[in-house]
Parts: C-alpha cells; sequence; structure tokens
C-alpha cells in the first residue's frame, strides 16, 4: 500500500499523540515522584503502569485505514507499528507490576526504574515508527542509554557496575557500526528516508553493488548486536546476570520487539531489494545463534545465565522468519517475537515471584520440588517452559511452525531440518526445570511471597500462553494483515 | 446421541473431567478414585455408538466432524474415523477404564495427579486416532506426551527422571521432523488436510524423503530397531498403570501413523525402502526375541517382547510391496494389513494384561526379578491361571487374541517369500521360549522362598480387571469376525492405494 503523506503539521502531531503523551507522563511522573516517600513511592509505579495503559488505549484507537508518513517524512505509522506498539506498552505494565514488590524488599524502590523505564519505552515507541535512519537511531539510542542506567540501578552491587559498564562499552560500538553502516547507505543512495532508500535500490539496480554490501554488512552486525545474534551475543548472558532480576527482565522483554522492529525497518522496508544478499548472512547468524544458544544453555547452572542462552537461541528462530523475505515470513517472525515476550516476561516473573528478602532464586536447583510447595505456579511455570520448547499447544509451537513454514517456503528445507533439530536440543534444558519442579523434593519449605496483584497478573500472563495456544488463530492473523 | 458431535466428547470428556480432577487436591483421594472412574466409564460408554453405528461397507471417514480452527493456516478442528482408527479407539478407552480401576489399591501418592494425567492422556490419545487435520494430528500427538513424561517422572522407579527425559526427547525429535514434512506437504497442496496429502501426486525423491521424516516419527513410537532402547527403560521405570497405557495403545501410535500418512501419502517412497522396513521389522523378531529371552527383570522381558510383536506388525503394513510385485493381486496384501491390525489390538490387550500381573505381583513383593519368584502357583492359584493364559496369549497360541493377527502376516509373508515367512516364524519359537520360560520360572515349581509363601492371592479389583482382559483376549481369538468386518473396507481401500503409483511432478 502506498502511505499517505501528511504535510501539515499539526495534524502531523496528531498521528505522534501517543508518543507525545507517554513522554510527558514521564516527565510528570519524574517530578511527582520527588513529593513520595519510603513506602508510597509503590505510587510511583501504578501510576507509570497507568500512563502505559493510557497509552495503549490512545495507539489503539489511533483510526488507520492506510499506512501514514508524517513529521517530515520522518515518523510513519502502520498496522506493524500499532501491533508493536500496544505489545511493548502491556509488556513494560506488566513487568512494573511484576518489580514493584522486589523493588520494595530489597530497598531499591525508586522512582528512577520507572522513569528511565517509560524513557527507554518512549524510545521504542519512536523506533518502531521511524520512517528515517535518523528517526530510527534516535529512538534506538534513547533506548539503549536507558537501558545502561538500569543496569547499573542497585548503584551498590559491584557486579551490576561491571555488567553496566560492559553492556554500555558493548552497545556503543554496536551502535556506533550501525551508524557507520547507515552512513554508508546513504552515501549510496543520497537519502536517509526508508522508502527512498527502497525507491533509489529499485531504480538504479543497486541490489548487489559492493559498496552497498559494505554497508549492508555494518548494519547487520548492529542489528545482530542489538537482538543478540550469535556472533554478537556476548553481552547478553553477563548482563542477564548482572542486573538486579526486574531489570533482567525489563532488557529481556519489550526490547526484543524493538529489536525485530530495528531489523524489518532496515531490512525488509529499506533493503527490501538487497534481500538475496542480506538474507544469506542472517542465514548464518540464525545457524549460529540457534546452534551456541541450545548447546551452552544446557551447561548452565544459573537460571538467569540459562534463559540468556535460550534468548539467544530463540532470536535465531526470530531471523528464520525474516530472512525468508517473504510476508507470510516477517508475520511469522513477528508472531514468534510478541509470543515470545509473553512467556519470557513470565519466567522472569517466576523468578521475581521466588525470590524474598536476601534470597534471589536465581540458581536453577531453587525451583527444586515448586510442585510440593504450590502445584498452581509449579503448573504455571510449566506452561512457560513446555511454551518455550515449542510443545502444542503452548503458543510456543505455533511460533516455531510459523518460522519453519516460512524457511520451507522458499526452499530452504535444510533449514528448518536444521533448525528442529536445535530445538530438540533445546527442549531439554527446558525439561530440566520441569524435572526439577516436579520430580525432586523441596529443599526450601518457605511460602511464596508475592502480592496478590503480582499473582493474579501472573496467572493471566501464563493462562495468556496456554489460550492463545488453543486458539491461535487471531493473533497470527493480526501478523498477517499488518505485514500484508 | 450427541448429534453428530460424538467424537468431540471422546476427546474433551476425558480431558476436562482431568482439568476438574486436578482441583480436587489430594485430600479427597476417594473422591478423586471415583470421580475418575465415573469419568473413564462415561467415555466408554460414549465410544461404544462408534462400534454400533459403524458401517463396515465403506471406506470412508464416518462421524466426521468439521469446524474452523485456525483459518490463517488452513488447519481446520476435522475428526473422523474408518475401520483402521475405530478399534483403536475402543482399545484407549477400554484400556483407560482397567487403569483407573487398577490404581485404586495401588497408587497412594498424588493420587489425584496420576488419575487427572491418565484421563488427559486419554483425551489426547483419542484425537490422534480420530484427527484428520495434520496440524490437528500433530498437536495431540505431542500433547500426548506431557502427561506421560509426568506420570513416569513422579510415579516411576528409581531412574526414573533418566528414562522419562529420553522418553521425551526420543519421541520429540522424530516428531519434529515429522513436522517438518507435514509443513512441506501443506506447501504443496495449499490444505492441511490429510485426506487431500493422500490425493496429491509428489515427485519419487519428495516421497522417500517424506518417508524418512515420517520414519523417524514413528519407528521411534513403533519402536523399531535400532531405535527401541529408550522403550525398555521407560516401561521398567514406569508405573503399572503407565507401562499399562504405553504397551496399549501408545506403541500403537507408531503403526496407526505408517497406515494413515507413510502408505497413502507416500506410497511409492514406501515401496522404494520397503526393504529397509521388512529387514528392520525380521531383526526386531528376531534378534529381540534373543534379547528378551535373557532378561532377569520381568517388565524388561515384556517390553522386549512388546517390541518383537511390533516387528510383526510393520512386517505386516510392508511385506505388501513384495507380495504385489510376486503375484500381482491385492488379496495378500489385505492379508498383511488386517493381520498387523488385529496384532495391534491383541497386543494392547495381551501385553496391558501382562504388566497388569506383574503390577499384582509387584504389589506385594516390590520386586520384578525373576529371581526373587518361584512357586507363585501354590500361593496364588487364581493368579496362576490369568498368568499362564496371557502368556499363552502372549506366544500366539490358538484361540487367543495373539494368534489371529501372528497367522495372518505368517501367510501374507509365504505369499511374498518362503525366507520371510521363515524369519518371522522364528517368533513361534522364541516367543513361546521366552514367555513360558517366564512362567515356568515364576509360577511353577516349589515355593522359592518365605516372602513367596506369604503372598495372598487376587482380590476382588483384580480380579475383575484380570477376567475383563482375559474375556477380551479369548473372545478375540475364538471369533476375531467382527473385528476383521470392521477393517475390511478400510484396508482394501489402503490395499488399493498401495499398488498404485501416485509420481507426479
Amino acid at each position: 500500500m502506498i502511505p499517505f503523506t501528511v504535510n501539515d503539521y499539526e495534524a502531523s502531531l496528531h498521528y505522534a499523540l501517543p508518543e507525545i503523551f507517554l513522554g510527558l507522563a514521564a516527565c510528570a511522573i519524574l517530578l511527582l515522584d520527588l513529593f513520595v516517600a519510603g513506602p508510597n513511592r509503590r505510587w510511583t509505579g501504578v501510576l507509570a503502569v497507568i500512563a502505559l495503559l493510557v497509552t495503549a488505549a490512545l495507539v489503539i484507537v489511533q483510526p488507520l485505514d492506510s499506512p501514514v508518513l508524517a513529521l517530515g517524512e520522518m515518523y510513519q505509522l502502520d498496522r506493524m507499528a500499532q501491533i508493536l506498539k500496544v505489545a511493548v506498552l502491556v509488556i513494560v505494565a506488566v513487568v512494573f507490576v511484576y518489580s514493584i514488590d522486589y523493588l520494595r524488599r530489597r530497598a531499591l524502590l525508586k522512582g528512577e526504574y520507572f522513569v528511565l523505564g517509560l524513557f527507554a519505552t518512549l524510545g521504542m515507541l519512536v523506533l518502531i515508527s521511524a520512517a528515517s535512519f535518523i528517526t530510527l537511531y534516535l529512538g534506538l539510542e534513547l533506548m539503549s542509554l536507558c537501558m545502561y542506567a538500569m543496569v547499573a540501578f542497585d548503584r551498590d552491587s559491584g557486579r551490576s557496575a561491571e555488567s553496566a559498564i560492559k553492556f554500555f562499552v558493548l552497545g556503543s560500538l554496536a551502535s556506533g557500526t550501525l551508524l557507520y553502516g547507515m552512513s554508508i547507505v546513504y552515501g549510496m543512495t543520497g537519502s536517509l528516508q526508508l522508502a527512498a532508500i527502497a525507491g533509489a535500490l529499485e531504480h538504479q539496480a543497486l541490489g548487489d553493488n559492493i559498496g552497498l554490501l559494505f554497508g549492508i554488512a555494518f548494519i547487520i552486525v548492529g542489528i545482530g548486536f542489538k537482538m543478540g545474534a550469535v556472533p554478537f551475543h556476548m553481552w547478553i548472558p553477563d548482563v542477564y546476570e548482572g542486573s538486579p532480576t526486574c531489570v533482567t527482565l525489563f532488557i529481556g522483554s519489550a526490547p526484543e520487539i524493538a529489536g525485530f522492529a530495528l531489523a524489518i525497518r532496515i531490512l525488509a522496508q529499506a533493503l527490501g531489494f538487497s534481500q538475496p544478499e542480506w538474507s544469506q548472512m542472517l542465514v548464518v547468524l540464525a545457524v549460529l545463534s540457534m546452534g551456541i544458544g541450545n548447546v551452552v544453555a544446557i551447561a548452565q547452572t544459573n537460571l538467569k545465565r540459562m534463559f540468556a542462552y535460550s534468548t539467544i537461541s530463540h532470536v535465531g528462530f526470530i531471523l528464520l522468519g525474516i530472512l525468508s523475505g517473504t510476508a507470510l515470513g516477517y508475520a511469522a517472525s513477528m508472531y514468534y517475537v510478541i509470543t515470545y515476550v509473553i512467556v519470557a516476561t513470565g519466567a522472569f516473573g517466576m523468578i521475581l515471584l521466588l525470590s524474598r528478602q536476601g534470597f534471589e532464586a536465581e540458581q536453577i536447583t531453587d525451583f527444586k520440588g515448586l510442585f510440593s510447595r504450590s502445584p498452581w505456579f509449579a503448573g504455571m511455570m510449566a506452561i512457560f517452559m513446555l511454551s518455550f520448547a515449542g510443545v502444542p499447544p503452548l503458543v510456543g509451537f505455533w511460533a516455531k511452525l510459523g518460522v519453519i513454514q516460512a524457511v520451507v517456503g522458499v526452499n530452504y528445507t535444510w533449514l528448518a531440518v536444521v533448525a528442529v533439530l536445535f530445538a530438540v536440543v533445546g527442549a531439554y534444558y527446558y525439561l530440566r526445570i520441569i524435572k526439577l519442579m516436579m520430580f525432586d523434593e523441596p529443599t526450601d519449605a518457605e511460602r511464596l511471597d508475592g502480592s496478590a496483584l503480582m499473582r493474579i497478573v501472573l496467572s493471566g500472563n501464563a493462562l495468556l500462553a496456554f489460550g492463545l495456544g488453543v486458539l491461535p488463530g487471531t493473533l497470527i492473523a493480526l501478523c498477517q494483515r499488518a505485514m500484508q | 446421541m450427541f448429534d453428530g458431535h460424538l467424537l468431540s466428547v471422546l476427546i474433551w470428556l476425558p480431558i476436562i473431567g482431568g482439568f476438574v480432577l486436578l482441583g480436587f487436591g489430594n485430600e479427597r483421594a476417594a473422591a478423586a478414585r471415583w470421580s475418575a472412574l465415573a469419568v473413564a466409564l462415561l467415555t466408554l460408554l460414549a465410544s461404544a455408538p462408534l462400534y454400533t453405528g459403524f458401517h463396515t461397507d465403506t471406506a470412508a471417514m464416518q462421524f466426521v466432524e468439521r469446524a474452523a480452527w485456525v483459518p490463517t493456516l488452513k488447519s481446520q478442528f476435522y475428526v473422523g474415523v474408518d475401520g483402521i482408527s475405530m478399534p483403536l479407539v475402543l482399545l484407549t478407552t477400554f484400556t483407560t477404564v482397567l487403569v483407573v480401576i487398577a490404581a485404586f489399591g495401588s497408587v497412594e501418592k498424588r493420587v489425584t495427579q496420576y488419575l487427572a494425567a491418565f484421563l488427559i492422556l486419554e483425551g489426547s490419545m483419542i484425537g490422534v486416532f480420530v484427527a484428520l487435520d495434520a496440524i490437528l494430528f500433530y498437536v495431540f500427538w505431542e500433547v500426548m506426551l506431557v502427561p506421560m513424561f509426568i506420570i513416569i517422572g513422579i510415579w516411576g522407579g528409581p531412574r526414573r527422571v533418566y528414562a522419562t527425559i529420553k522418553f521425551f526427547l526420543y519421541t520429540f525429535l522424530g516428531s519434529l521432523l515429522m513436522l517438518v514434512a507435514l509443513i512441506f506437504l501443506y506447501l504443496k497442496s495449499g490444505s492441511y488436510d490429510l485426506l487431500v496429502f493422500q490425493r496429491l501426486a509428489l515427485t519419487h525423491h519428495e516421497q522417500v524423503l517424506i518417508f524418512l521424516a515420517f520414519f523417524a516419527a514413528f519407528a521411534v513410537k513403533v519402536p523399531m530397531w535400532p531405535v527401541h532402547t529408550w522403550l525398555p527403560d521407560a516401561h521398567v521405570e514406569a508405573p503399572t498403570g503407565g507401562s499399562v497405557i504405553l504397551a496399549a495403545v501408545m506403541l500403537k501410535m507408531g503403526g496407526y501413523g505408517f497406515l494413515r500418512l507413510s502408505l497413502p501419502i507416500v506410497p511409492d517412497g514406501a515401496r522404494t525402502l520397503d526393504w529397509l522396513m521388512i529387514g528392520l521389522s525380521l531383526t526386531a523378531v528376531v534378534y529381540i526375541g534373543f534379547v528378551a529371552l535373557v532378561q532377569q527383570d520381568m517388565k524388561k522381558l515384556i517390553a522386549y517382547s512388546s517390541i518383537a510383536h511390533m516387528g510383526f506388525v510393520t512386517l505386516g503394513m510392508f511385506i505388501g510391496f513384495r507380495i504385489a510385485g510376486t503375484t500381482g493381486r491385492q488379496t495378500g496384501i489385505e492379508m498383511g494389513l488386517d493381520g498387523s491390525i488385529v496384532q495391534m489390538i491383541s497386543h494392547g490387550l495381551v501385553s496391558s494384561a501382562m504388566f497388569l500381573c506383574v503390577g499384582v505381583l509387584y504389589d506385594r513383593m516390590h520386586t520384578r526379578e525373576i529371581k526373587a519368584y518361584g512357586g507363585v502357583v501354590n500361593t496364588m492359584p487364581r493368579f496362576a491361571v490369568f498368568m499362564v493364559l496371557f502368556a499363552m496369549a502372549n506366544s500366539g497360541l490358538p484361540v487367543t487374541s495373539g494368534f489371529v493377527g501372528e497367522f495372518l502376516v505368517m501367510l501374507a509373508s509365504f505369499k511374498a517369500s518362503v525366507w520371510f515367512a521363515f524369519f518371522a516364524g522364528t517368533t513361534l519359537v522364541l516367543g513361546a521360549a521366552y514367555t513360558l520360560w517366564l512362567v515356568k520360572r515364576v509360577i511353577f515349581g516349589p515355593v522359592a522362598n518365605d516372602h513367596v509363601a506369604a503372598l495372598k492371592d487376587l482380590g476382588g479389583r483384580e480380579f475383575l480387571v484380570l477376567g475383563v482382559l482375559a474375556a477380551a483376549v479369548l473372545g478375540l481369538g475364538v471369533y476375531p469376525a467382527p473385528l476383521l468386518d470392521v477393517l475390511r473396507a478400510s484396508t482394501q481401500q489402503l490395499a488399493a492405494q498401495l499398488i498404485m503409483t501416485k509420481l507426479g511432478p
């Protein structure tokens, strides 16, 4: 569909209303936080959740008949943007709900966590709606800088500080690489605007121009880093392990969606005519990510590290859909990333639920005998793990089905076989968690605490993973329509 | 009754019943037991109309239901039965009742969850047998693994964790390869309808690859030599009920998969590779027969005997291509197919009975070592009668159900080649040897020790369960005609599909 360009500035602002609202709300919450103290800080979190949900509502009510280009062709709004934004906003709201208790118990309940989180979310929204390399980069950096600060949030912890520095240095390097690639592409095509780049590639037959390939390679490195694909994955395990768990939860969830948007905006939208070239690079990244992620995860004893490698392996699967270069493949990846984030949020939520004052449930053995302590939440965790493993009828199965269908559809059947073999390897360490929960006796008899709100949201999260698995049609259809 | 929703009822009644049961908690064990029995009996009752209302004169799908499910993937909730799947559904509902009754006295730990797992398992197994949509088939196929994984893992023996993870990963690997093949077929045909797949023309190369992918899934499940090693482990560690369901129904999934998917969808691929299938089947019959002979553990012995019997099942399915080659006629092929299906049903009854017998002894003595027993007939005469009867059936004695299937498959292999019949025939010797030797060592002879001397004979519940099974084994052996009538139309059609080629661009 040809986008509808809005030249009138005031009408343009109307389309960016959710972002404007969220930015103002974040500033207001930053100010309000000065006037509350102690346990009342909880209200900062509640306000942040409300702000996110209101923003989500604003996104949903935006009328959208055809894609819109606004704000001097720097900003675009299409169906994909709408769905991804709603997903990001709701997920971040759930993350905040899970975090409040955890922060309070560790005397970390400060307004900055929520305010930084809100600004990072704003960055993701801008990135998702970017129509030019400039906006894309702005959104990406706003998100990344906030996340660097969040990792170092527990300022007395040496481990957190170390992770934050690592994250910051490697992250800046990747941003620099991405920017370098963008500048080469700009040099070749003479435009920063995504649609104009695509037009230039089409008319000047630049698809396999060597200079352009050079730029694409740098861009792929940047995207690979931001998404966490092998061999650019080194930061993930350390940052996941070193951050306070609620920050790990934040980093491991919504930014994955933003990473996907980054890949689609650049690769599919701007560089779609070079698809044969970049898809070969992605094949390598995907196979390595699925392989190394799944195999190394087996050796982990720290749950956060294990989830880190599991994330890497799932990134491999997400890349499968993107590299197929078809609308169905993009839709399959979009479905994969949204459902993955839903499940990952729940799985990290379980770690937060099991943690107590002075105790982090971050070793996998901390889940021993959970079934005797709380059959309900052991069941919920089993849903998350089986969904990660791709066992039907859970939502993870449909995600895998979609991306495998996409690669078989473009005659990469061997890649599909490789993917399923690594999925079996992955099933092992997810089953190990179930084994610890269900078959072993507990070593820790403490009751689970955690507020009623958190318990309800966490249960809802698991039941959503189950419900979307039994009736997957609607979300798949939404994703396919978004990518048409 | 149920006006065209009979199969849905059969799938969802036990599954929903199982989830409701989970809400009972372990404190109300008695209530849970009776409710589980009620659900299982209701399901059995509900499955009766499948037989009474079945039309034996057509190979078309019956009791068909179709509803939209995942429209974007063109996948439907599409179910139906024919002569091949209907007896297997009845076998599932029947054995589940027995397992629930058998659990009354012998399971004490987390009873509610145990029974709930079996009910959920029952619903998903029925789902596999009746699904006519590839995705629906695959979903039930995998769902089934989860309750079994938990049953072995929680209620199993000392090495249960190793056994259950091995069981899960083995089957998961095979089925994911099958999934890739199903996706390929979908992209070729534009639908996930299994009957559409059967009409789809495929090149020879594609057929061979798809056959191998299906083979990975089904051979593990059957299990065929050399991918059988998960089975003895799983059986030995599983609780009695788990072993019964595993042997009676889950092993039939593999055979059913060959009949429903491999043979009709890729007949030319199967024809090319029939030497592989026949070779592996005969290896299972001969080699595994010898392996069974040297087992020290009763459950392991029966597990290996299951593998040998399943070798017969796959032999009956794939011998048809050779018969077509030598005689060029269809009748021998039908005989082989009939034989392998009857053998599946019979093995379902006999092996569950054998595992229940071992369970009876294990509940009393807490050991499955053959050496620990001897002279059981002196203290448990009624039990000895049943055990000897089932042992005879296991070795294929005439008038028991074990005979019918073996005989048909033997006749069919004779039509193909005397040598196939010769190797298949070794089962008559080996099967008799390992089963009867087991009976001799456990049942007969003088009382071996004080523990055996203190054994009490069957209680009413155990007598009921074994009595029902004995009646079924003898009934099917004396008068197999009703089962063969049900099969006839479907196996005729399948035999016709086998001799035709569906090579295409």
